[in-house]
């Protein structure tokens, strides 16, 4: 029996070579084809997600992702009432009536940890979504129109992704009045610059291929030729830069809650820590005050990182992992 | 040279433009920290510092930008006005103090981090498959994902309380007079251990990462393989072809990666109580400091623009490509 | 099977291939790139290997010097050069082997090239490494290399960007005769260049080779230019060998269908015009057979109808 590869079928078709052009750096090039892909073109997006679904990092990572939306919209079902409510039963240790053990003010912690992860969540979220979506329109601007309007985007995208991000955050949230509204907007303004400038190289390689050349002769409409032809194209890239955002998002809320600049009053894993640092829960040894909290900020972002992970291998077959090769002879 | 000119035009477009949003913050904010300012402390406070106060906030007669223009004279001539909660010192003199040992800190990790997480990376890219290559990347991301502050302050519970083996808190022994003394030096290298260990601990990952990817780009080039054909030694292929072109990319992460360590040293100060320029900025931010909290705001934008300046320098060294056009 | 030795001159074979199979092995299936191709190549003989792009030419020519990248892998045959298996090689065995018996040109210059280390560190680590020699002798040889090629030693100082085209790939033919390799692979060296400069690069390789008397392997898809420079040629189609002859004979006796449209697909050099022809739309081999001796040295793989897939419906899916 042979197998080969199929040459293309009709008559030599090399007459002018094709020196590939040198490739864009490869980190950011879409699933270069692998030679062992070589057949029946798959549509990336289909690749996509059954790449996604067949991985076992995504598949870990969503479960935990999962769990954590599930406890969050559980959350007044599981502990009602107000987590935060002051009791008399101070510092206790974790024990079967309350899991995790009670604060310096008395407060249980489960209760805490998982009404906590409602504010993550959503402040997580929404600073995600919102970020990539600021990144994709300032993203898909530069690379389409170019010349000014590329110069001036990039130029603020430069100035935004190199002013030191907390110092910055916590200047905006010294000077704004405090509340959820200014934390999610404080973490967009200072979240949205990084996921433009990677949305933009990647929309500037799509704006260059032939068949955007081709829309934009046929007369359509910019925003036609952003949202529908390019856009589609780099699904894989915006969604590491949205697993990449929320990220930043939780992670940056804890940091100013836990300074204390965010809004106190409500309970979410920053402030339990911010709590938590104010009340010297580790100088008393309550490590079990301090403990749950930051565990699921971790948690969380480190399932976002593994999907995130997931993307990476899915999209660029280079960085799947190497089955060890037992034949010595066979070249390394 | 003109690469140069170009990047040295835009870091002072930018740092305007952080001069410019600190001269607006407080004029645009709404919820006015002028009226938060005087109900916290009018009774303290001497008239001189309302006077300080007023013009900075803004309280001023005057068109706009006639302050403006005096605002931008006054930061060029370095005058950052006067600190409220160390009235009279000047916000300068205030800041001079402190960024040593926010400079310390955050080199030592940025350097050492940089240093090991890019060395890791192209070891992996250049074992693939191997431990470092696949159980590696996984446990950095997941330390990774843990916030700065939380890991320092586990670090701090676990070495410094439970096992008494890092001091608890500042950057040198209380009573001890900083001088370049061994024993001063001493000191101040046993506070800064632990602060500077959950900052590479945190961040090693990314550069291992960045690093490794690059890498396996880069090792697919045909230079590579030529570079093997030539039959040249794995380590000079692995440094001098694969890992020194990608290292390029990674360079220029050292410049985004200060603006980052900045942060992350600002919340370790906090958790040590290192006093850094960090530190300070929270403390000027629990004291309503505005003036002390914009100096400090601009003094840490400037470090780290005056850091990715040098970056470029040396990224102009690199890569020849740069140089001639 | 073995394709008996017409080799240019009464001299020893440099290079034996026989029965290669390289395989690319894929997540749930693998793919066969080369199959079961034997051909050897005599001392300071230049053989051609032509055939389409996809069809196993430079698989095999990184095979020869065993620079395979996953996920291709050799999975049969031998290669032996001058007696030795390339095969069995140790790593540390296989290092010193390569470039001092075997060098390689590859197709773009621009790309083969490290764009951060001057040409001429790039050539002088071929001495420090191979010959031993001290960093300043290296570099007094490296500027002899440039000359040879015609490139002013100064340009040792040089980064590959800012040579041309034409003087990148000549200081990369410079770099691969720089040991004297009994053998030099020529990967199609003239693809990205135009065609003035093709025909110097051409020229400075027929040049050298009389010269230095190293053997050739030449890859190319242009047929005109192999029948010329070429001894004997190969052509191969999906990973085989359909037709081995001398040039001559391949150029005025094509056997194999195949050959005979890709001898009709390019003008000559020389000679009158003749209008082109190719293999017509959707016609496709499958399973071919190996080689059959037609007139002394000269072997063609049998194709007949039932080998012929006029392939109606994948010609029209396409």
């Amino acid at each position: 029996m042979t197998t080969f590869i199929e040459p293309s079928p009709s008559a030599p078709e090399v007459i002018v070579a094709s020196p590939t052009a040198a490739p864009a750096s490869a980190d950011q090039s879409p699933a270069a084809p692998s030679p062992a892909a070589a057949g029946k073109p798959r549509k990336p997006k289909q690749g996509l997600v059954h790449g996604l679904l067949t991985n076992t990092k995504a598949m870990v990572g969503a479960s935990i992702l999962l769990v954590f939306i599930a406890l969050a919209l559980l959350a007044p079902v599981l502990f009602p009432g107000d987590p935060s409510r002051i009791t008399d039963m101070a510092g206790l240790e974790p024990s079967p009536e309350h899991w995790l053990g009670t604060t310096a003010k008395g407060q249980d912690v489960m209760a805490l940890t998982i009404h906590g992860s409602r504010s993550s969540l959503l402040v997580g979220l929404t600073v995600g979504f919102a970020s990539t979506f600021v990144g994709i329109l300032v993203g898909l601007a530069s690379a389409y129109f170019g010349k000014f309007v590329d110069e001036a985007l990039s130029l603020v995208t430069n100035v935004f992704l190199l002013l030191p991000g907390l110092p910055l955050l916590v200047i905006l949230a010294a000077f704004l009045p405090p509340g959820l509204g200014t934390v999610i907007l404080v973490l967009i303004v200072t979240g949205w610059a990084g996921s433009a400038r990677v949305l933009r190289s990647q929309a500037l390689s799509i704006r260059s291929k032939d068949f955007v050349a081709a829309a934009v002769v046929s007369g359509e409409r910019a925003g036609r030729i952003m949202f529908r032809e390019i856009l589609p194209n780099m699904a894989s890239i915006v969604m590491g830069t949205l697993l990449a955002c929320v990220i930043y998002g939780i992670g940056a809320q804890a940091g100013l809650e836990f300074l204390g600049l965010g809004d106190v009053s409500t309970v979410s894993w920053g402030n339990n820590l911010f709590w938590a640092g104010n009340e010297g829960a580790l100088l008393t040894g309550s490590w079990w005050v301090f403990v749950p909290s930051g565990l699921c900020i971790a948690l969380v972002a480190f399932a976002l990182a593994l999907i995130n992970y997931a993307v990476d291998e899915v999209t660029n077959p280079r960085l799947r992992k190497i089955k060890p090769v037992s034949e010595g002879k066979a070249a390394k | 040279m003109r690469f140069i000119l170009r990047r040295l035009g835009f870091y002072l477009i930018a740092f305007w433009v952080s001069i410019t949003l600190n001269f607006l913050l407080p004029r645009f904010m709404p919820g006015d920290p002028v009226s938060r300012m005087f109900a916290r402390s009018a009774g303290q406070m001497q008239p001189e510092q309302i006077e300080a106060l007023r013009k900075l906030l803004g309280v001023d007669e005057r068109p706009i930008w006639e302050q403006y223009a005096d605002y931008l004279y006054n930061i060029v001539t370095g005058n950052m006005g006067v600190s409220i909660t160390r009235f009279p010192t000047p916000v300068t003199e205030v800041i001079a103090s402190q960024i040593g040992w926010t400079l310390l800190l955050g080199t030592t990790a940025l350097v050492i981090a940089a240093v090991v997480g890019n060395l890791l990376g192209i070891l992996a890219a250049w074992r693939r498959g191997s431990a470092i290559d696949s159980a590696l990347p996984p446990l950095l991301i997941f330390i990774g994902s843990f916030p700065y502050f939380w890991l320092a302050m586990g670090a701090l519970y676990l070495f410094g309380v439970i096992l008494g083996w890092a001091p608890l808190r500042h950057a040198f022994t209380d009573g001890l007079e900083p001088a370049f003394t061994w024993e001063f030096i001493a000191d101040a290298g046993a506070h800064l251990v632990l602060p500077a260990l959950t900052i590479v601990l945190v961040s090693v990952g990314g550069w291992m990462l960045g690093m490794r990817n690059t890498m396996i780009a880069t090792n697919a080039e045909d230079y590579i393989t030529m570079a093997e054909a030539k039959g040249l030694r794995p380590g000079r292929i692995m440094f001098r072809y694969a890992a020194r072109n990608a290292m390029l990319p990674s360079v220029t992460s050292f410049g985004m990666g200060l603006g980052f360590v900045v942060g992350g040293a600002l919340l370790t100060e906090v958790v040590f109580a290192y006093p850094g320029v960090g530190y300070q900025l929270l403390n000027a931010v629990q004291g309503l400091d505005y003036p002390l909290m914009q100096g400090l705001f601009l003094t840490i934008t400037a470090a780290v623009l005056l850091a990715n300046f040098l970056v470029d320098i040396l990224y102009v060294r690199l890569d020849p490509r740069v140089r001639s056009n | 099977m073995t394709v008996s030795q017409v080799s240019f001159g009464t001299h020893e074979a440099v290079l034996e291939v026989k029965d290669l199979t390289v395989k690319y092995v894929g997540d749930t299936r693998s793919t066969t790139a080369v199959d079961r191709v034997s051909f050897s190549i005599g001392t300071g003989e230049i053989f051609g290997l032509a055939g389409e792009s996809g069809c196993g030419k430079s698989t095999i020519a990184n095979s020869l010097m065993r620079l395979l990248k996953h996920p291709a892998r050799i999975s049969g045959g031998s290669i032996r050069f001058g007696g030795k298996d390339v095969l069995a090689m140790s790593p540390e065995e296989l290092r010193r082997f390569r470039w001092q018996d075997v060098a390689m040109v590859f197709q773009s210059a621009m790309n083969s090239l490290n764009p951060v280390l001057t040409i001429g560190e790039q050539i002088t680590d071929i001495y420090t490494t191979h010959a031993g020699y001290s960093r300043k002798e290296s570099l007094r040889r490296a500027g002899e290399l440039l000359e040879l090629v015609r490139i002013n030693p100064v340009r040792l100082k040089s980064y590959p960007h800012q040579l041309s085209g034409g003087m990148r790939q000549r200081a990369v033919i410079a770099m691969a005769v720089a040991l004297k390799p009994s053998l030099l692979i020529l990967d199609e060296p003239t693809t990205a260049l135009d065609v003035v400069v093709q025909q110097e690069i051409m020229a400075q390789i027929k040049e050298l080779q009389h010269e230095l008397g190293f053997s050739v392997l030449f890859i190319t898809h242009d047929m005109s230019l192999m029948v010329e420079l070429s001894h004997r040629m190969a052509v191969m189609y999906g990973g085989r060998i359909v037709e081995t002859a001398k040039a001559a004979d391949i150029h005025t006796n094509p056997q194999h269908p195949y050959t005979q449209a890709l001898m009709g697909a390019f003008p000559p050099l020389t000679g009158p015009r003749v209008p082109l022809t190719g293999l017509p739309d959707g016609v496709k081999f499958r399973n071919i057979p190996d080689l059959a001796e037609v007139s002394p040295g000269h072997y063609v793989a049998p194709f007949g109808a039932e080998l012929l897939e006029t392939g109606a419906l994948e010609g029209a899916t396409r």
